[in-house]
């Protein structure tokens, strides 16, 4: 059994909420006493028959409002596979919170409403999915009764999406025509659309394939925190601990220790206090290197013929997330998972209209949820990867120095 | 080492190294954490993954307990006998003296929980030490505030929870900085359900308190649920007091917690009885959480873990 983390995407009018509590209920992933508390608020609210909706709302004003705000995350399990769901919210107000979202998952599912067709939302959303670079995107075709379940329109709307898809260099793309709110094809096949046989939403988030999107070629990893136990028979004891974001890592390999670049190998890699002969990608796990370097919080160790970049300027995409606006000079704190090093937006080139890919000229300040390509100069050099390139050493986040909250997401180019 | 060999992890140990980042984040971060400790099955996890996350160094955290005093005395010993075992420093601190310095009302009824009255001694706590960090065995699947919290909280001078001005989380980058006066409630179980838990306890063998396995008990059947006869609620005329096998799916105070009937005596009998049952774990046992729809966001918003 594995995880599998996907975000969904698409505006309470598409049905995204009733299509969450549907894989929930018909997964049977909701216990009786969470169903009974849907069923008394939905008599006060619709009527009469369960709003699956209701499974998924969270605090007091998404449920006055009937919309949703924030990240919610959600958890259901089959006997294959844990899966994490972000439940997210479309509108192009969060989008810094779809980012958010969509900055933890493996796979997205798009839905599109059969009757309207790719819409502005539609694009944004597979925009934001190409940055980020999720794996695998599953568009999924929802009130396919209100278009008669015509498999005319599917394909229609397929071509429409695959349109828009070739420009953003997305890999795996999937199509499945549903009804969230009957439940048809989610996690039981559908009668009414015989014609589509390649099986249900459950079914294809059982069977993507995870294994390729981990990556084991490229040995990234980065101190978090040294370990010192300073005790009479563990004297000597200087363990590096850390996740290993990319690549495998064996006792005995070279490495090289990033900025500093002085090299060392490594003498014993232990994950909770056993030593192992080798360690890989996402495994936490601490090392020991034969020599006696001056190592600490937010050095990289890698292999001396696989280095990432080590520059003190770089172009980068922004997200901006802050209600303050962002202009150039402007400085922050960039933390770069463990390591911290302050910056300076040397440069902002272009807007990227999350709508249509679109550059546009940057007039005055850069505001909330704009994504824009900028220049950083860092106090002092910093190794990174490109990433598209690799994910984990690829990706920062700007804090404000003052007032300490996360203002951007940054992705190295 | 050949290709051909197995570099997937499964979901538990997914879990686990997950947690184990986000443990050792806060102990890098953060100049004065503590590890807010219950005697429940969730902090117990968490105090078996902070001592892998940090093996064979000492354990960096000291273990604290904000005691109701409406405890199962079986909870009491094992937390001792833990944090001798793991060389964690013990803090105590008790409601009943919040109550008695701050001139707290004591909270009166049936089931006269001091649950809310947590949150002041909590918050006393935190800066009687100057606590920057509080790590809690919260999980996103037990609630619906919960489901929307950050593993990093950001909480003001008063412990209060915005669920409108948190910080986006990005990726695996967490965020720590705070002014001073404020302090960041850390979840590293965040994503893990209870069958998670219960399944992670099985595989690593972790001894439980003896009370979340089956055994005979008396207990009040009050609207179905079932709660300890104990000094701490009020028995009247009229309420129907049994003698049933049950055990704790939860252990908190002994007025907020019930128990469930069970014949469950090993951990392979009570995750089988986790995986077959219909009804969520607070639904089952916390007395608490039935007052309102938004009981936990009010009680978050006002500074609860």
């Amino acid at each position: 059994m594995d995880i599998l983390r996907f975000i969904t995407a698409g505006s309470v009018d598409d049905g995204k909420s009733t299509l969450i509590g549907r894989l929930l209920y018909d997964s049977k992933s909701i216990l009786a006493d969470q169903l009974e508390a849907v069923e008394r608020s939905s008599k006060g609210r619709t009527g009469g028959e369960i709003d699956l909706a209701l499974l998924t709302d969270g605090l007091r004003a998404e449920r006055e409002q009937g919309i949703t705000i924030d990240v919610a995350y959600r958890y259901f399990s089959t006997p294959v596979r844990k899966f994490i769901i972000a439940d997210a919210p479309g509108h192009i107000q969060y989008t810094r919170n779809m980012i958010t979202g969509a900055s933890h998952a493996d796979a997205i599912i798009i839905l599109i409403d059969a009757r309207q067709g790719v819409l502005e939302q539609t694009r944004r959303h597979s925009i934001i999915a190409s940055m980020l670079r999720i794996g695998h995107v599953i568009v999924a075709i929802n009130k396919m009764d209100l278009v008669d379940f015509s498999e005319a329109r599917f394909n229609e709307i397929q071509q429409e999406y695959l349109g828009v898809a070739s420009s953003l260099g997305m890999k795996d793309i999937r199509f499945i025509p549903i009804c969230a709110l009957s439940g048809d094809n989610i996690v039981d096949p559908s009668e009414r659309m015989p014609w589509y046989v390649e099986g249900t939403l459950l079914n294809m988030l059982e069977k993507l394939e995870l294994s390729g999107d981990t990556n084991l070629e490229h040995p990234r990893f980065q101190v978090q925190y040294v370990i010192r136990p300073q005790t009479a028979e563990l004297h000597d004891y200087r363990g590096y601990a850390g996740r290993i974001a990319s690549g495998v890592y064996r006792r005995g390999d070279q490495v090289r220790v990033l900025p500093s670049g002085r090299e060392s190998r490594i003498e014993r890699i232990e994950i909770a206090g056993v030593e192992v002969e080798e360690a890989f990608a996402s495994q936490s796990v601490v090392m020991l290197l034969t020599d006696d370097l001056d190592i600490s919080r937010g050095d990289l160790i890698v292999h001396p013929d696989d280095l990432p970049f080590v520059s003190q300027e770089t172009d980068v995409l922004l997200c901006w997330l802050d209600e303050r606006p962002l202009s150039v000079g402007n400085k922050y704190m960039l933390q770069h998972n463990s390591r911290l090093v302050r910056v300076v937006v040397r440069e902002i080139s272009h807007r990227i209209d999350v709508n249509t890919l679109e550059h546009q000229p940057v007039e005055g300040a850069v505001r909330l949820n704009e994504v824009v390509q900028a220049r950083l100069k860092m106090a002092s050099p910093l190794a990174f990867d490109a990433y598209e390139d690799l994910r984990a050493t690829g990706h920062a986040i700007l804090v404000d120095e003052t007032g300490h909250s996360t203002v951007a997401a940054v992705m190295f180019q | 080492m050949n290709s051909n060999v197995n570099r997937n992890m499964d979901h538990l140990r997914q879990l686990e190294s997950e947690s184990i980042y986000i443990l050792r984040e806060v102990a890098a971060q953060f100049e004065r954490p503590a590890l807010l400790f219950s005697g429940g099955k969730d902090s117990i996890t968490l105090v078996r993954l902070a001592q892998k996350a940090f093996a064979p160094g000492r354990f960096p955290f000291p273990l604290v307990h904000i005691d109701t005093g409406h405890n199962f005395q079986e909870a009491l010993d094992y937390r001792d006998a833990l944090a001798r075992e793991v060389g964690a420093e013990l803090i105590v601190r008790k409601v009943e003296d919040t109550i008695r310095q701050r001139g707290l009302t004591e909270p009166r009824g049936k089931f006269a929980s001091r649950n809310w009255l947590q949150t002041h001694t909590l918050l006393d706590t935190i800066s009687e030490f100057g606590f920057d960090a509080c790590i809690g065995g919260a999980r996103r699947d037990e609630e619906k505030a919960r489901a929307k919290e950050r593993i990093f909280s950001v909480r003001n001078d008063f412990g209060e929870w915005d669920p409108k001005l948190q910080r986006p989380e990005l990726w695996d980058v967490y965020n720590g900085r705070i002014h001073k006066g404020e302090n960041v409630r850390v979840f590293p179980i965040s994503n893990w359900t209870e069958l998670d838990v219960w399944s992670y306890i099985r595989a690593e063998e972790i001894p439980l308190p003896s009370i979340y396995f089956a055994h005979e008990r008396e207990v009040l059947v009050h609207e179905g649920q079932l709660i300890a006869v104990s000094p701490f609620i009020e028995i009247e005329p009229g309420d129907l007091v049994v003698r049933r096998s049950v055990r704790y799916r939860t252990v908190g105070d002994m007025t907020c917690t019930a128990a469930v009937e069970s014949r469950a005596v090993t951990l392979d009998q009570v995750v089988d009885e986790i995986m077959a049952t219909r009804i969520s774990e607070r639904g089952e046992t916390r007395i608490d959480d039935r007052v309102t729809e938004a009981a936990m966001e009010d009680r978050k918003k006002g500074g609860y873990f």
